[in-house]
């Protein structure tokens, strides 16, 4: 008997050693299975409650006149690049990836994207600049259903109060931020933190004022971080800014302890949940008056990753055709409060939500990010954003925008 | 039953190899099916990442790569371009004084706690458990806790500063001077109660006569603290800094929750360094070199361990 149970742990080796096996097994080819042929999968940054159920529905109304099943599948806003590129090398990528518009490039280069026009995709009807928006090197491959940009939030009574008018020109921006700096509250808010949204921020001063992003350490950029730090200065912007996110500025902006905002029309969903507060959205001051302002075109694009599956592909195409197409835009820009791409859908929506006018008008006017550096625009974005950050906690801009230039040029 | 099995295994031992040798070759056999599994694991999970990084930080590895599968070789390129970046003579140095002020706060807190807890009193029980809080709570939700409370405008720290009377304007995470600092007292923090609790553990060890001893010989208690608590609580402190180490020294999550590395690069470590390489500007041979450095000087802290702890063995 006992001889029995001796050989029972050497006995389980084997079956042990099976099932280890198998799973492994399954795990590892679990990366290359088949696709389920009426099942199309997108992939996008849809985490937020909201956004999921509204891409839900859109994917559910477009898959029903297409007669397939569109699933989503929602990872950060800062992974899908790299979950995208992980799903590249196991051959496992979804039909459809919603990119960041500045990381489209990126994927784009490394051959990963096909061409929207050879799946059918027209462009009547939607603007240059947005067309451009979704293009590498002259080639469509991403379809924006809405598009969004920078702008100034106001608190309508604390303006009001003092009364000022919305500023329009840098002097004014200063005065009045000066002028609304009282006790705990801060006269204008914005992000300069050390990521992505610290430079979103920083381009419409840079480019409104005629810098570039090839440039950094041009006399017009230095002026552009010189202003800045006159806010700082006076006493406008908090010193804090170095460490908020756009969230951050909303926030601040929300709780009363800033009297203006650099901000996205993201953003409203939760400005408008205190009833309270009364918000007026202006274009971003310009230099001086009469010049133009140009703020970056944000948003995300609909790609259709190259799979080597022409059916598929195709039929991904037409999923994109009808989720950018004038009727779904126009309900996903209602509910996201950004502007819809085309520019039929767009003249619709602004008599339907005439606060964001100036919105419209922004974007029509707005620059993409990668327009000039395509995929290199991250290493330059870091570098800028490393020197902003030390030109506003003490440097002088010019000395912090040369050692910005030498390594983005160096590639470090 | 257990007769016919016997007489059946003879029969079959007749025939073959003589018994003592066949049975100690299927015994080391058997070891080695033991170890296999462990040994396969280690290779598949630790060996096959480790020798990936080492050869990726020697090839051109960018996006394209993960399409077609091609990396070419690009010898030394990736090291000189990062050990040439100032950016990363920075990063080293944040990285060693973010480990050795850490290390050291939380072994001291973790130390003086520990021997504070000894003694019996109400409540023992409970405060420490209260103090095991930070170990439970998720770094990121620390980290971004932390941030708002040290956030200089509307922070409860700097609130409860300015209702001392002190200077309540501390630009904690927002000047360059003073983030690494923060970063580090926060760490501090996430790190006392791992240290008290290890430490309190090696406490109970020490035995109770010893003291006693040196209480009838009238020794102070700063003395029997060094010659009585210390040196047996010896290969438990070893223990304590090694790991202590080797989890402080990769620290990215917390970091990026509450700096991103900021402001102008005064947190950033080469846990972040390796991250912003090989994430956000998708440089990933880059982002291997700076890994591997990591890699390097945790080996050489793992020697180390391992070295203690054999000594101590014997």
């Amino acid at each position: 008997m006992s001889k029995r149970f001796n050989k029972r742990p050497r006995e389980a080796v084997i079956p042990l050693a099976v099932v280890c096996a198998l799973v492994a097994g399954a795990a590892l080819t679990g990366c290359g299975r088949q696709r389920d042929g009426s099942v199309y999968t997108v992939l996008n940054s849809s985490t937020d409650e909201t956004y999921h159920r509204w891409d839900a529905e859109a994917m559910a109304r477009c898959g029903k006149r297409l007669g397939v099943t569109v699933e989503q599948q929602s990872v950060p806003a800062a992974q899908v690049m790299t979950k995208a590129l992980r799903m590249a090398s196991s051959k496992s990528l979804p039909d459809i990836v919603q990119f960041d518009a500045s990381e489209m490039p990126v994927f784009a280069e490394a051959g990963g994207l096909t061409d929207l026009r050879t799946l059918g995709l027209d462009t009547d009807g939607v603007p240059r600049g947005i067309v451009n928006f979704g293009s590498y090197k002259g080639t469509y491959y991403g379809a924006a259903r809405s598009v969004n940009t920078l702008a100034l939030f106001y608190n309508k009574d604390l303006l009001a109060r003092a009364g000022l008018k919305v500023p329009t020109t840098w002097a004014e921006l200063r005065a009045s931020a000066r002028e609304l700096t009282r006790g705990k509250r801060y006269g204008l808010a914005l992000s300069a933190g050390g990521a992505e949204d610290g430079v979103f921020q920083f381009t419409p001063f840079m480019w409104s004022n005629g810098g570039d992003e090839t440039r950094l350490d041009g006399p017009r950029v230095v002026e552009a971080l010189d202003y800045w730090k006159s806010l700082l200065k006076d006493g406008s912007l908090s010193k804090a800014t170095v460490g908020w996110t756009q969230a951050d500025v909303n926030d601040q902006f929300m709780a009363g302890n800033a009297a203006m905002m650099i901000n996205g029309p993201w953003q409203v969903e939760t400005l408008n949940t205190k009833k309270s507060l009364h918000w007026g959205l202006a274009r971003i001051p310009v230099p001086k008056a009469g010049a133009k302002s140009v703020a970056p075109l944000g948003g995300t694009v609909l790609t259709v990753p190259d799979t080597g599956d022409e059916r598929r592909e195709r039929m991904a195409g037409r999923i994109v055709g009808c989720l950018s197409g004038e009727r779904e835009q126009l309900t996903y820009a209602r509910h996201s409060w950004t502007v819809p791409a085309n520019g039929r859908a767009a003249a619709v929506w602004r008599e339907q939500v005439p606060e964001l006018d100036a919105l419209a008008d922004q974007v029509a006017a707005a620059r993409s990010r990668t327009a000039r550096l395509g995929a290199g625009w991250p290493g330059v974005s870091l570098a800028l954003q490393s020197a902003f950050q030390a030109a506003l906690t003490g440097q002088s801009s010019q000395a912090a925008l040369q050692r910005a230039q030498q390594r983005a040029t160096s590639g470090n | 039953m257990t007769t016919s099995t016997v007489t059946a295994r003879t029969a079959v031992s007749t025939t073959g190899v003589p018994a003592p040798a066949r049975l100690r070759r299927r015994r080391r056999l058997a070891r080695w099916g033991f170890v296999a599994p462990a040994v396969l694991f280690m290779l598949l999970f630790f060996g096959y990442p480790l020798v990936r990084n080492v050869v990726m930080s020697f090839q051109h590895y960018t996006p394209k790569t993960f399409f077609t599968g091609e990396a070419p070789l690009n010898g030394f390129d990736n090291w000189s371009a990062v050990l040439q970046d100032a950016l990363f003579g920075k990063a080293l140095w944040h990285t060693l004084v973010f480990t050795a002020g850490s290390l050291l706060g939380q072994f001291c807190a973790g130390l003086a706690l520990a021997v504070f807890f000894t003694r019996r009193f109400p409540l023992n029980g409970v405060l420490r458990s209260l103090i095991l809080l930070p170990w439970l709570v998720p770094m990121v939700v620390s980290g971004i806790v932390w941030r708002r409370i040290l956030d200089q405008d509307t922070g409860v720290l700097n609130s409860f500063m300015d209702a001392l009377g002190l200077d309540g304007h501390t630009p904690w995470l927002t000047s360059p001077h003073m983030a690494l600092l923060s970063v580090i007292l926060v760490n501090i923090w996430i790190g006392i109660p791992f240290n008290m609790v290890i430490l309190y553990g090696g406490l109970q060890e020490v035995p109770r006569e010893m003291y006693e001893a040196a209480a009838l010989d009238g020794a102070s208690a700063w003395r029997t603290f060094r010659s009585i608590t210390l040196p047996t609580l010896r290969p438990v402190i070893t223990v304590v800094l090694v790991l202590g180490f080797m989890s402080t020294v990769k620290i990215l999550d917390l970091i990026l929750a509450l700096t991103d590395g900021g402001p102008a690069d005064a947190t950033q470590t080469l846990g972040t360094l390796t991250y912003q390489n090989s994430f956000v500007r998708l440089d990933f041979g880059a982002g291997a070199v700076v890994g591997n450095v990591l890699i390097l000087i945790s080996a050489v802290f793992a020697v180390f361990y391992l070295r203690a702890n054999r000594t101590e063995g014997k």
